[in-house]
């Protein structure tokens, strides 16, 4: 019923309301990059690396297409000289944070993104809060969560409720884009199982 | 803190989980510190995620995971203080309780933090004993300040 067409990359896509511009791209076959994405899941916007240009009104602007809902006459651009240098900066800095993660290594090669950009701190951590929000959203066990702020934020593993829910589990082992989870788990499992 | 005095704040906030942080900071100003028994009470009545309750807790720094003395020292280090000879104050302050900013004395009588700035820049050096001012406070007066306190 409610249809809404909108240009992205300027070809002509149908959407419905309520759908994100991530949604409609790749029910068009136009592929988005994302990190902190997941179908099951809520939208988050946390990484930023879906980044779009959208017009409308005769204005310009840089939104994140994985919580940006789509309107009448929307022209996107997914691709362009400055979404490319965004995309860039954004690996470089979460690749200062996790160089070795297989998938930011893919989209620097895309983006040319210098993984050496940035002084290394390797927290491995991206933030992204895909295990967080799949154990809360989906297995509803809420084992693992966010903790402290700022450039201390880590994510860490309630012991009490882990050993009881994460052994049967380990669903969200694949879903972190660079690792950092098993290594949280694994640490939380030392320090309480001497 | 007992469960019973835990109970008592959050009936006080009719078990809203809307209410997580007014509950929290009440447990903090009778308690001093959120224990880990009182912060899975909270997250069992309220039906709140340890997890989020945590996320919450870390992220405030009004809320102390560890424990906290009964009395708090806020010594100024802000610019006008710091001129008018803050650092010697801090010393001194720090030589009588025996602890540095950010730590709690062995008995929990006092914990001391540093503050840039709290407020009263022409009253300067000045220190804060559980919210109450102190104002043009020499090394050789804060003995007087403190004992009042125990």
């Amino acid at each position: 019923m409610s249809e809404i067409l909108l240009q992205i990359d300027g070809r002509e896509v149908e959407a419905r309301k309520g759908m994100t511009i991530l949604e409609a791209a790749q029910s068009a076959g136009i592929f988005i990059p994302t990190l902190c994405h997941h179908e099951k899941l809520e939208a988050y916007g946390a990484c930023r690396i879906c980044t779009v240009e959208v017009e409308a009104r005769g204005r310009k602007n840089l939104v994140a297409a994985c919580v940006y809902p789509v309107e009448q006459n929307l022209v996107v651009r997914t691709r362009s000289e400055k979404i490319d240098r965004i995309r860039k900066m954004i690996l470089e800095l979460l690749l200062a944070h996790a160089p070795d993660a297989f998938a930011l290594q893919d989209l620097a090669k895309e983006y040319g993104a210098d993984k050496d950009r940035f002084e290394k701190e390797a927290s491995f951590c991206i933030h992204c809060g895909l295990c967080v929000r799949y154990c809360a959203e989906v297995k509803k066990k809420n084992a693992v969560g966010f903790v402290d702020r700022g450039t201390r934020r880590e994510i860490s593993f309630i012991p009490e409720i882990a050993s009881k829910e994460c052994w049967n589990c380990k669903e969200c082992f694949p879903l972190c884009p660079t690792e950092a989870l098993q290594a949280a788990f694994v640490l939380t499992k030392a320090l309480f199982s001497p | 803190m007992d469960n019973a005095r835990i109970d008592r704040i959050i009936d006080k906030h009719q078990g809203e989980a809307s209410s997580l942080i007014q509950v929290l900071l009440e447990i903090q100003s009778e308690n001093h510190w959120l224990p880990k028994e009182a912060l899975e009470r909270v997250s069992e009545k309220l039906q709140v995620p340890l997890t989020r309750i945590r996320h919450i807790a870390t992220f405030y720094k009004t809320f102390s995971l560890i424990p906290k003395g009964r009395h708090e020292i806020h010594v100024c280090t802000g610019s006008s203080c710091h001129v008018r000879g803050a650092t010697r104050l801090l010393d001194t302050v720090q030589d009588l309780i025996g602890i540095r900013p950010g730590e709690t004395s062995s008995d929990l009588r006092f914990s001391l933090e540093t503050g840039n700035c709290l407020g009263c820049c022409a009253l300067g050096p000045e220190i804060v004993v559980d919210g109450k001012h102190h104002s043009k406070i020499a090394p050789d007066n804060v003995e007087d300040v403190l004992k009042d306190y125990d």
